[in-house]
């Protein structure tokens, strides 16, 4: 599915394109606010100010300086702070070879590619891991170009920046792991520090633009960043520790929730019982208030995961929420199901692992019977004779699942029967709303009765927890 | 006595000398704060040293830290000023006779009967301090929006009394863990700076700062094993204080290399959790090497 653009995202690369020309470094500082805005960086009138006001304490030639001092007043979160690495990288680039093309300036000395080839291949490699090794940034851009000309075929490369880079790599034999076969001095033989690598690479990139730019004589047009890859790990279990961070994220939050939100009641109120009990002690001067205490508000909750083969990817995920919810809420009831339901709370109240809890459900719960495709209607019913006493309006009821029923009915009469009872219903999609009610999906049929939130990126199942935690108003 | 920086080197090179090695952007940041008279942000996981950060500013500063430990349901009362409720009730108590009610409302309400909380002392110390309000995002929001005066005026409103204004303008640090998005009001008051694991030979060079009897080879092997251990799915990764702790534990032991015996001896330093053991003794310990044969 390709990204949807950002909301207020403003047209990125307005520099170069126009020739709404604003002199100097301040219009240089506008147009790259401009263009971080573009990418939905939120900056607005004072963080610009501030900016100025930190550069005039700060050298602007010193380009790390420069940069930090940038960094500190206008991307205020880590998100932030990468695209803004991004885009500095590429503005104040581009900013530099559409100047040169202006001026006419052409590189001179670069190295032919007739040289080049008399040069000492091996001797090339060498001296690029040896800088590589240590880190030497000056030396490396100076390699990079030597690398370009001996290897890249000036002039006839593949056009596509990223083959040339892969190519010239391969060629160069950077590797991150050791090659003990190379001789004890090359300094390959331990294997080369794979930041160092990367950075290596992104000077060849900028290297190939940079010629790139030369021959043709104008900027290839600035591309808007990726939609960055926020989207939840939908792999299998090696994304597991990608998907724990975002739930460790997502348990911290949950626990300072309680108190949030709450408006006027935040206050404590006087408990006159025992203020009145305590000025005893005083004569009857009420000389110490008590107050009552304030109790965080924690629903009471109902989850049921879907855990069929259709959300499998999606399902190891669920699973781990659902465990974090568990450490959050006290009274929590957790259900998976696919064709029948199960109940695992007490899975989950025995076993403070992850790793044990998803075995567990797999050896124990049994809910497959025979076909092992989810059965929605029957589900909803045996869902109904389990908590029918139980559901109350404080209740809530959190559905885990695609709303994919083979074919079989929805039975969207009963769900209304269960919402009903319940104060609020959520349900979470693991699919983009693009495909829902496609196919066999159902949604639609269930979410005139709940909330349905599509969750397949954190942003997505933060926006979940933060509607979860807000008051009922009823 | 107090100091006034005048470029980056100095807060890089004072901070240094009070004992904490400021990364990249620690010292710019610190720096331009003192300047802009901004507050600063910082952000990142538990153990980086961001409480340690605004420590070594006052020291390096020569200003008194004055510091706002934040948590649930941290309200006005005890984060600004309180009125001393008991007092007030005694003098009522003292003068019942006698006075009319108007000298006794200007004389309850007076700065005697004001008891001032660590937002309030900032603000109004005739020296210059460095005030450190820890874990914002463990506060609520209506928290943040009391703090926007603060921050940006410098100057507290009382109802009773009128505004109290700063006498002199403080640096002020916020660190958060992240838990929680904070307001963008907020934000946009701070400098922002992000402060993360040091790179290894950062962190080298922060031990041997620590434990300068601990010998190199033994360093170098702490500080990577600890970064390895950090690279693993755990519920809490080392932080940097836990390293030094590590190297003054394998100082006192008089190790002379970081073997698996002497590792599964003293693996509990930088690793508190049962289940992180397992995983860290599983994934990191046999990566080293056997004791040498005794």
């Amino acid at each position: 599915m390709p990204p949807l653009p950002h909301k207020n995202a403003r047209r990125a690369g307005v520099h170069g394109a126009s020739k709404l020309e604003r002199p100097g470094m301040a219009g240089r500082l506008l147009e790259f606010g401009e263009e971080l805005r573009g990418e939905g960086v939120a900056i607005g009138t004072s963080e610009l100010l501030d900016a100025f006001a930190a550069l005039q304490h700060v050298p602007w030639t010193e380009q790390v300086d420069f940069r930090e001092a940038l960094a500190a007043t206008l991307a205020k979160s880590q998100d932030d702070r990468r695209v803004f690495e991004l885009v500095f990288d590429r503005f104040f680039f581009r900013a530099v070879e559409l100047a040169a093309i202006e001026e006419g300036v052409r590189e001179e000395g670069g190295i032919s590619p007739d040289e080049a080839g008399a040069m000492d291949m091996e001797e090339l490699r060498r001296q690029v891991a040896a800088a590589v090794r240590d880190g030497n940034q000056a030396l490396m851009r100076d390699l990079a170009r030597l690398a370009i000309a001996a290897f890249g075929r000036q002039g006839e490369g593949s056009g596509v920046i990223g083959v040339d880079v892969q190519r010239i790599r391969r060629s160069l034999a950077l590797r991150a792991d050791a090659q003990p076969d190379l001789p004890p001095e090359d300094p390959r033989r331990d294997g080369l520090p794979r930041e160092e690598i990367r950075r290596f690479e992104a000077m060849l990139r900028q290297e190939l633009e940079r010629g790139q730019i030369e021959r043709t004589e104008q900027l290839s047009p600035a591309r808007p960043l990726n939609e960055l890859d926020r989207a939840l790990p939908s792999g299998p279990l090696q994304d597991l520790a990608a998907v724990h961070r975002v739930v460790a994220q997502l348990k911290r939050r949950l626990k300072t929730q309680g108190n949030e939100q709450r408006g006027q009641k935040r206050h404590a109120a006087v408990d006159m019982r025992k203020t009145m009990r305590a000025s005893l002690e005083f004569g009857g001067v009420p000389a110490v208030i008590k107050e009552k205490p304030i109790r965080p508000r924690r629903p009471e909750i109902y989850v049921l995961c879907d855990v069929s083969t259709s959300v499998t990817s999606a399902s190891v995920f669920f699973l781990s929420v659902l465990h974090a919810l568990h450490d959050s809420f006290r009274k929590m009831r957790s259900f998976v199901f696919i064709e029948r339901i199960s109940e695992v709370t007490e899975i989950f109240a025995k076993e403070r692992d992850f790793k044990a809890v998803s075995e567990a459900i797999g050896r124990d719960s049994g809910v497959a019977d025979i076909s092992g495709y989810t059965d929605y209607g029957r589900v909803w019913t045996e869902f109904r004779e389990l908590v029918e006493d139980d559901l109350h309006p404080r209740a809530t009821v959190i559905v885990l699942g695609d709303a994919r029923t083979n074919g079989r009915d929805p039975r969207a009469d009963i769900f209304a029967k269960i919402s009903a009872k319940a104060g609020r219903t959520f349900w979470l999609n693991p699919e983009p709303r693009l495909y829902w009610n496609y196919g066999d999906s159902v949604i639609s049929a269930y979410e005139q009765y709940c909330d349905a939130y599509e969750c397949w990126t954190t942003q997505q199942l933060e926006d979940f927890v933060k509607a979860l935690t807000q008051p009922i108003r009823r | 006595m107090p100091v006034e920086p005048n470029s980056v080197t100095d807060v890089h090179d004072g901070l240094r000398a009070t004992g904490y090695l400021p990364g990249e952007s620690t010292a710019l940041v610190s720096y331009l704060a003192a300047k802009l008279g901004k507050p600063i942000l910082v952000e990142g996981p538990a153990g980086v040293g961001k409480t340690e950060l605004a420590k070594a500013l006052a020291k390096y500063l020569g200003r008194e830290l004055v510091r706002l430990q934040c948590y649930e349901g941290l309200d006005e009362a005890k984060a600004l000023y309180e009125w001393n409720y008991r007092k007030q009730l005694l003098r009522i108590q003292a003068e019942r006779q006698g006075t009319g009610w108007d000298d006794v409302q200007d004389d309850i309400f007076g700065e005697e009967f004001l008891l001032s909380r660590p937002l309030m002392q900032a603000i109004a110390s005739e020296q210059p301090v460095v005030l450190l309000i820890d874990e914002i995002d463990k506060t609520d929001q209506e928290f943040e929006a009391m703090l926007l005066e603060v921050l940006s005026d410098f100057q507290i409103s009382i109802p009773e009394l009128g505004t109290v204004k700063s006498k002199s303008h403080p640096v002020v640090l916020l660190t958060s863990n992240n838990t929680r998005e904070l307001t963008e009001a907020l934000k946009r008051r701070c400098l922002y700076l992000w402060l993360d694991y040091p790179e290894l030979e950062h962190e080298l060079e922060i031990v041997r700062l620590h434990t300068p009897d601990l010998p190199e080879a033994v360093g170098r092997k702490l500080v990577e094993v600890v970064a390895m251990v950090r690279d693993l799915d755990l519920k809490k990764p080392p932080s940097i204080a836990e390293s030094i702790d590590w190297a003054r534990a394998l100082l006192l032991l008089g190790a002379q290399d970081i073997d698996t015996k002497m590792f599964n001896d003293t693996i509990s330093v930088i690793v508190k959790h049962r289940t992180d053991l397992d995983i860290v003794t599983e994934r990191v310990g046999v990566k080293l090497n056997a004791p040498a044969s005794s």
